[in-house]
């Protein structure tokens, strides 16, 4: 599985899921269209009009599936209506240097690859793309490669392999558990039960 | 071998090795609400499975629910079917609801705890960052996202990493007028909203023993505003004498309890030791929760304060944060909702009343917070003073309801989050103690509650 695409460079440090997508988008039932409330307060000036300034509103990013961020990406609220926004809009995988722990389990579970490398390497895919709107990077999943000839990025992340597997082969862990459930009743019925 | 309570509790849960450090755990208790519950239910109706343990689920409406006249009919449509959806899967798969209306309906993090279902050596998960309330009890408890609410509906277990483990100590005793919420934002004033990522936190050291249970609550529910994955409190004599005031429990499961405790010479990944005598009333004057400062300081005096917060927030580096001039005050939340802080604001504002421009919007955190306070004649002391005393609900913290601080107010909230537009559009936040936003609503400034308490 690869990713080969222009980024959205939002270099800003803990960006929590408010952000992301504001309480009062959590009201639906379903996980449908989430996309068109992401970033919300920042994409929007007043009323529905989109801001033209702000990143994610530029013509030159409209392709881009790849987001760079600052650090702590994600922190806050549990709310999977953050992975739901970002995969409806288009985005498949996320650099940053580091994720908040929820957020990091919802990215996997909607099949967004989420990406901690060094800050200086974030640094230079964030100026390489604030530079070169077009500059395309690619993502190699199966070798745990983030490359930029341009910039010189050559870079290897951590993926632990049952993750990896999941988002390769297409693995979904409610399946996983769910075939498990004789294991797990079982262990319930073995469970230390005190009066 | 030497464990800690952490280890003891996830290694007894451990259904079997996924892989290298990732294990199935079962999970013993789950709390459910309407927000983050409507998706997974469908995908187990999409699947045409069951609920595995109905009976280790319990659901309540708190997010969405009105703080006044809450048995009318909800005004917000989107509000009202996210409502009637958990009622129509409550009774569909067979679970427990504590629905508007009902005795027991609360806040999730109030109520576990209030039922005595919440109890130690537990592992509990919620579609909800702050069911870290709950490891107050010496439990494993984690916020979850829905995909995880439908695996834990469906099988009782997650796949879980094995975290690291942090011990944060503080030792002594704290000074005068400094509360439990005070401690815990000069904690993440110290680590940064993500200074505990990837690690559960146990909080030890003889500041967290002299806590009252409510106290511990408010301290555990906000490990995850540094990025814990949770936070927990070793299981004492006043961890046990709540639960048995709540429910019946047997001499078995005292000593059970007990025995989970650390190990002496356990160790933790990282350890951070602070002591109680540093530690004064604190406030935030940025946009995340690690931004407090103490009294007489600047607003520049915080740490991690960024350019950009300061912006939204309206203020300037070298201005005092003690006297601005404030809009709203919220009493409330599954971080200070419950009986006792209700009780330490009506102590400081008795006989008082509000500043003419607050508005003060007291929210307990549920329905028997309420009657408790009613009970005392809280309520008569909060009107007096000119405070909207409220039915239960999450109410203002989030904002998904009615209660919204209009754009450009400035409130001074106890509840977890200053986040931009948390508690609604251009909304700004400064996060405090019961005591301080008490003491606050009766200035209509950010004041120190030490100047209306009384030493002795």
């Amino acid at each position: 599985m690869k990713i080969n695409s222009t980024t959205i460079p939002l270099p800003i440090d803990n960006i929590d899921t408010d952000q992301i997508i504001p309480a009062k988008f959590l009201k639906q039932v379903d996980k449908k269209g989430y996309g068109k409330h992401l970033f919300r307060n920042w994409r929007y000036s007043e009323g529905d009009s989109q801001d033209p300034d702000f990143i994610l509103n530029k013509p030159e990013r409209k392709e881009a599936t790849i987001l760079l961020a600052g650090n702590n990406f994600g922190c806050g609220s549990s709310r999977e209506h953050a992975a739901w926004a970002l995969a409806d809009f288009g985005i498949r995988a996320i650099i940053s240097t580091q994720f908040a722990d929820i957020f990091k389990g919802n990215a996997y579970n909607n099949g967004i690859v989420p990406i901690e490398l060094e800050k200086e390497q974030v640094n230079v895919l964030i100026r390489g793309s604030l530079q070169n709107p077009n500059l395309k990077i690619e993502i190699d999943l199966e070798n745990q490669k983030v490359l930029s000839p341009a910039l010189g990025i050559k870079e290897t992340f951590d993926i632990h392999p049952f993750k990896k597997q999941c988002l390769v082969e297409g693995v979904n862990e409610t399946e996983f558990l769910i075939n498990l459930r004789p294991e797990i009743q079982e262990f319930e019925s073995k469970r230390i039960q005190l009066p | 071998m030497v464990k800690t309570l952490f280890d003891k509790i996830w290694d007894s849960h451990v259904v079997k090795s996924v892989a290298e450090g990732l294990d199935v755990l079962f999970i013993d208790q789950h709390y459910i609400h309407e927000v983050t519950s409507p998706q997974a239910f469908d995908g187990l109706r999409n699947r045409g499975i069951q609920v595995l343990f109905p009976e280790r689920c319990t659901a309540t409406t708190d997010h969405n629910v009105p703080t006044v006249n809450q048995l009318k009919p909800i005004k917000d449509p989107l509000s009202a079917t996210q409502v009637a959806s958990l009622q129509k899967n409550c009774e569909e798969f067979g679970i427990e609801l504590y629905g508007i209306g009902h005795e027991k309906q609360g806040i999730v993090h109030i109520i576990g705890p209030e039922l005595g279902i919440t109890q130690p050596g537990m592992t509990i998960v919620c579609g909800d960052s702050h069911t870290s309330t709950h490891g107050a009890f010496g439990t494993i408890a984690f916020g979850i996202g829905t995909s995880q609410v439908e695996q834990v509906l469906a099988a009782q277990a997650l796949i879980l990493s094995h975290p690291k483990t942090m011990k944060i100590e503080v030792s002594g005793t704290l000074g005068f007028g400094v509360s439990s919420k005070d401690v815990i934002l000069y904690i993440i004033s110290k680590l940064g909203t993500q200074g505990a990522t990837g690690h559960f936190v146990e909080y030890a050291g003889d500041v967290f023993r002299n806590m009252s249970m409510e106290e511990r609550m408010t301290v555990c529910n906000m490990s995850i505003e540094m990025g814990a994955r949770g936070g927990l409190i070793g299981i004492d004599d006043r961890t046990i004498d709540y639960v048995a005031s709540k429910t019946e429990i047997s001499e078995e499961k005292i000593a059970y309890w007990k025995s989970l405790n650390t190990d002496q010479d356990a160790e933790f990944d990282q350890v951070i030791s602070l002591k109680g005598e540093d530690i004064q009333p604190m406030v935030t004057t940025g946009t995340a929760p690690d931004t407090g400062v103490t009294f007489g300081k600047n607003v520049g005096d915080a740490s991690h304060l960024s350019q950009k917060a300061l912006e939204y927030m309206q203020f300037k580096p070298g201005e005092k944060i003690d006297d601005q001039k404030i809009d709203y005050v919220f009493i409330g939340s599954c971080t200070n909702g419950r009986i006792e802080d209700l009780r330490s604001v009506a102590d400081l504002v008795k006989g008082k009343k509000k500043a003419n421009n607050v508005n003060v919007w007291v929210v307990p955190g549920s329905m028997k917070v309420r009657s408790q306070a009613i009970e005392e004649n809280l309520d008569k002391i909060f009107t007096e003073a000119g405070f909207e005393f409220r039915e239960p609900g999450c109410s203002a913290c989030l904002a998904m309801n009615d209660d919204k601080i209009p754009a450009g107010s400035l409130c001074v909230s106890t509840s977890n989050r200053n986040f931009e537009g948390r508690q609604g559009d251009g909304a700004r936040t400064v996060l405090a103690s019961p005591l301080t936003a008490a003491a606050s609503a009766i200035t209509g400034k950010i004041t120190d509650p030490r100047v209306f308490l009384n030493e002795n």
